[in-house]
C-alpha cells in the first residue's frame, strides 16, 4: 500500500512505509547491564541476524521461510542459536579486567552448509562456526544406544548404522581464536573480499590476519608515537574495500579518513588518499574536535562511496574526491547548542554507527530518545522514527517524529530538553537486499519492514 | 556557547557576582570547562582501563583551552599602557620569574626597586618583563599567571597521563602525580602566600619563595588532593 497517510514516506522509487515487525528482548524497566546490545549484523543473504551484547553473548536469529499460504506475510526472525562468545578475562600482568562485551560481529560469506562469523571483544577475535545437525546415527555395533561400549565378544552380527532424523540442533563452536595481537581496545574488524584475510583495528594499530592462522598477524598501520606524550589522535574505525582486496580505510578521532593500498608498502603508515573536510571557522568551539571524531566508517556496496558518522552528522564521500564530502546529512543539529551539557554527562563521546541499504540509495543512523534517522540520497528526504514499545502493534506504521528546537511546540513534537539521553540507538543494520532494518535500543532489538509488497 | 569568535572583554574578569539571567563571562565559562575536563581526565585514570579515545579527546580540549588562555595572557601582556609601572606589587611564581620574556637576558629591573631584600631577591629571581602593564593585582595575577602556570603544570600532567595510559597500571594515579609534586608544591606555597595577604607584599611573597624547597618527604598532600587544591585555586574559590 503506497502512500497511505501518516506513514513515514521515504521514497526510493516507491513510497515506503516503515512498519513495526518484531521486538526481541525483555520488557522490564530494569535493564541488566549484560543484556545491553552492543553489535547488530545481518549476514550476506539476510537470512541470519546476529546480535552481541555486553555480557559476551551472541544471539543469532533466522528468518523463517515465507509461508506460501500467506503470501503477504514477511518472514519473521526467530532465535536460531545462542552462545557465549567471550568471557570476562583478567590480565595478570597489568592487573586489569578485560571486558567480555562484544564490540563487533562480522559474517563471512557462506561457502558450505555451515555459517561462520567473527566476533570480537576489546582484545580477542574469535571465528565461530554455526552448523546444523538434524540427523543422528543409530545402530552402532560397538556401543549401545546409551553409548556404553559393548563387549566385543557379545557381538554376533554386524549391521550398518542408519541415519535417523532428529530435532534440529544448532551448534556453535569456536574454530579459531586470534589473541594477543592488540595492546589497545579493538574497535573494528573487517573481512576482506578475498575471503581469506581480515583486518582488526585498535586505537593505535591495524593488523592483518589470515583466517587460517592464529599465531601470527601482520601490523599494517601503526600510529603510536615514539613518545606517548605526543599522542593526539587515535584510530576509531577501519574497513576493507568491498571489491578491491588491497584497499582499506581507517578513520580518526580528528575527523579524517585515510585510504591505504597494501600493495604500496608492507606498513601502510603513509596513506594513498587523505579525506578531510575543511573546518568551518564560524562554528568553531572548544568542542569542534570532539564532535568531528568519526565513530563509524562504511563503504557503499558499490565501493564507490564511503560514509562516515561523527557526532552530529553523517557524511558521504566520493573516493575520488578527498577535499570534502559529496553529501552531509544532519542527524540532530539541535544538539549543537547543548554540547557543553553533553560533554558534562559524557554523551558527546557516544559512538553511533551508520549503514547503507542494499542499493546504496538510502542511509540510516541512530540518535537519542530511541530515535533513528533515515536519509534518502535520491530525493534528499529524511525521516525520524522511534523504536518504542508503544508503536509495537504488528504491522503498525511508524509515525515520523519531530524535535522542536524552540518557540512553540506543536502537538506531537518533542522538545530538545525532554529527550531521554539514556535511550540511545548506537547500532543499526539494514538487510542486504530488502527493506528490513534491525535497530538495537539498549536491551531490545526492533525489526522494522516496509509495507510495500 | 564557547564560540571562539566571541569578543572577549577584559573588564569581565571579575564577574563573581552575576545578576540573575546574565550569562557568565567567557573567561568563567572557559575556566569551568577547563576544570571539568581536568576532573574527567583525573577520573579516567581511576578507571581500571581508561578509554584511550576519550582521554585523548579530553586532553586535546584541555590543550586548546590552555593555548587560548596563554594567548590571552600574552595579549594582555603586550598591552602597551603604562609600561613603566612595576609589576612588583604582584606575586609571581618561580616559573614565570624564570621565564625570559624579552631581550637578551630577559630580565628587567625597574627603577622602582628599593628594598634591599628585593635587590637580593632580584638577582636570584629574574623579574617578569615590565612590558606587562599594571593590573588589578589580584585578578590579573590569576589572569596572566594562571595560563602560564597552567601551561607548565598541565602540560606536564598531560604528558604524565599519556605515559601512564600506556602502562595502564592501577596505581597510575600515584605515578601520574609523583613527579609533579614539587611544582605543585611550589605553586601551592606561592599562592598560599598570595591568598593570605590582602595586598600581596613583596617580601612576604619572596619569603614564600625561600621556603619553597621541594622535598619528597614534606607535608605534601596526597596526589589527588593536590590536584583538587590546584583546581580550587584556579577557580578562585
Amino acid at each position: 500500500m503506497a502512500g497511505a497517510g501518516g506513514g513515514g514516506c521515504l521514497a526510493g522509487g516507491n513510497d515506503f512505509q516503515w512498519c513495526f515487525s518484531q521486538v526481541k528482548g525483555a520488557v522490564d524497566e530494569d535493564v541488566a547491564e549484560a543484556d545491553i546490545i552492543s553489535a547488530v549484523e545481518f549476514n550476506c543473504s539476510g537470512d541470519l541476524l546476529a546480535t552481541g551484547d555486553k555480557g559476551g553473548r551472541v544471539v543469532i536469529f533466522q528468518r523463517e521461510q515465507e509461508n506460501k499460504g500467506r503470501p503477504h506475510s514477511r518472514g519473521e526472525y526467530n532465535v536460531y542459536s545462542t552462545f557465549q562468545s567471550h568471557e570476562p578475562e583478567f590480565d595478570y600482568l597489568k592487573s586489569l579486567e578485560i571486558e567480555e562485551k562484544i564490540n563487533k560481529i562480522r559474517w563471512l560469506p557462506q561457502q558450505n552448509a555451515a555459517h561462520f562469523l567473527l566476533s570480537t571483544n576489546d582484545k580477542t577475535i574469535k571465528l565461530w562456526k554455526i552448523s546444523e545437525r538434524d540427523r543422528r546415527a543409530e545402530g552402532y555395533n560397538l556401543k549401545d544406544e546409551d553409548g556404553r561400549l559393548r563387549d566385543p565378544f557379545r557381538v554376533t552380527a554386524l549391521r550398518v548404522p542408519i541415519l535417523k532424523p532428529m530435532d534440529l540442533m544448532v551448534e556453535a563452536s569456536p574454530r579459531r581464536i586470534f589473541a594477543n595481537a592488540h595492546t589497545y581496545h579493538v574497535n573494528s574488524i573487517s573481512v576482506n573480499s578475498d575471503h581469506e584475510t581480515y583486518l582488526s583495528a585498535d586505537d593505535l594499530r591495524v593488523n592483518l590476519w589470515h583466517l587460517e592462522i592464529t599465531d601470527r598477524s601482520f601490523n599494517i598501520v601503526d600510529i603510536k608515537p615514539a613518545n606517548m606524550e605526543e599522542l593526539t589522535e587515535v584510530i576509531t574505525a577501519a574497513e576493507f574495500h568491498p571489491h578491491q582486496c588491497n584497499v582499506f580505510v581507517y578513520s580518526s578521532s580528528k575527523g579524517t579518513i585515510r585510504l591505504c593500498d597494501m600493495r604500496s608498502s608492507a606498513l601502510c603508515d603513509r596513506h594513498s588518499k587523505f579525506f578531510e573536510e575543511p573546518e568551518d571557522p564560524s562554528s568553531r568551539s572548544f568542542f569542534s574536535e570532539i564532535i568531528s571524531s568519526i565513530s563509524d566508517v562504511k563503504f557503499s556496496h558499490s565501493g564507490r562511496y564511503m560514509m562516515t558518522r561523527d557526532y552530529l552528522s553523517v557524511k558521504v564521500w566520493d573516493l575520488n574526491m578527498e577535499g570534502r564530502p559529496v553529501e552531509t546529512h544532519q542527524v540532530h543539529e539541535y544538539l549543537r547548542s547543548k554540547l557543553c551539557s553533553l560533554y558534562e554527562n559524557d554523551c558527546i563521546f557516544d559512538k553511533f554507527e551508520c549503514c547503507w541499504n542494499g542499493s546504496d540509495s538510502a542511509i540510516m543512523t541512530g540518535s537519542y530518545n530511541n530515535f533513528f534517522r533515515m536519509f534518502d540520497r535520491n530525493t534528499r528526504r529524511d525521516v525520524t522514527l522511534e523504536a518504542s514499545r508503544e508503536n509495537s502493534k504488528p504491522r503498525a506504521s511508524l509515525k515520523p517524529r519531530k524535535v522542536c528546537t524552540g518557540g512553540k511546540r506543536k502537538k506531537d513534537e518533542i522538545s530538545v530538553d525532554s529527550l531521554d539521553f539514556n535511550k540511545k540507538i548506537l547500532h543499526t543494520a539494514w538487510h542486504p537486499t530488502e527493506n528490513i532494518v534491525a535497530v538495537a535500543a539498549t536491551n531490545n532489538l526492533y525489526i522494522f519492514q516496509d509495507k510495500v509488497n | 556557547m564557547f564560540a571562539r569568535g566571541l569578543k572577549r572583554k577584559y573588564g569581565d574578569q571579575e564577574e563573581g557576582t552575576e545578576s540573575f539571567g546574565t550569562v557568565p563571562s567567557y573567561s568563567l565559562q572557559r575556566q569551568s570547562l577547563l576544570d571539568m575536563s581536568l576532573v574527567k581526565l583525573q577520573l579516567c585514570h581511576m578507571l581500571v582501563e581508561p578509554n584511550l579515545c576519550r582521554s585523548v579527546l579530553i586532553a586535546n580540549t584541555v590543550r586548546q583551552i590552555q593555548e587560548e588562555m596563554s594567548r590571552d595572557g600574552m595579549w594582555h601582556g603586550m598591552a602597551p599602557q603604562n609600561a613603566e609601572r612595576a609589576p612588583f606589587d604582584r606575586l609571581v611564581s618561580t616559573e614565570i620569574l624564570c621565564r625570559t620574556a624579552k631581550g637578551p637576558e630577559g630580565v628587567h629591573s625597574t627603577p622602582e626597586l628599593e628594598d634591599g631584600p628585593l635587590q637580593g631577591a632580584a638577582s636570584e629571581f629574574p623579574m617578569v618583563s615590565s612590558a606587562q602593564g599594571p593590573r588589578n593585582p589580584q585578578s590579573s595575577l590569576w589572569e596572566m599567571d594562571s595560563p602560564q602556570e597552567n601551561k607548565g603544570n598541565f602540560q606536564k600532567s598531560l604528558d604524565q597521563i599519556f605515559e601512564t595510559l600506556e602502562n595502564k597500571n592501577p596505581s597510575s594515579v600515584e605515578e601520574l602525580f609523583s613527579d609533579v609534586d614539587s611544582s605543585y608544591y611550589d605553586l601551592d606555597t606561592v599562592l598560599t602566600g598570595m591568598m593570605s595577604g590582602s595586598k600581596p607584599g613583596l617580601c612576604s611573597g619572596l619569603e614564600g619563595f625561600a621556603a619553597a624547597t621541594p622535598s619528597p618527604g614534606t607535608t605534601c598532600k596526597s596526589d589527588l588532593a593536590e590536584l583538587d587544591h590546584v583546581v580550587e585555586i584556579l577557580v578562585e574559590t
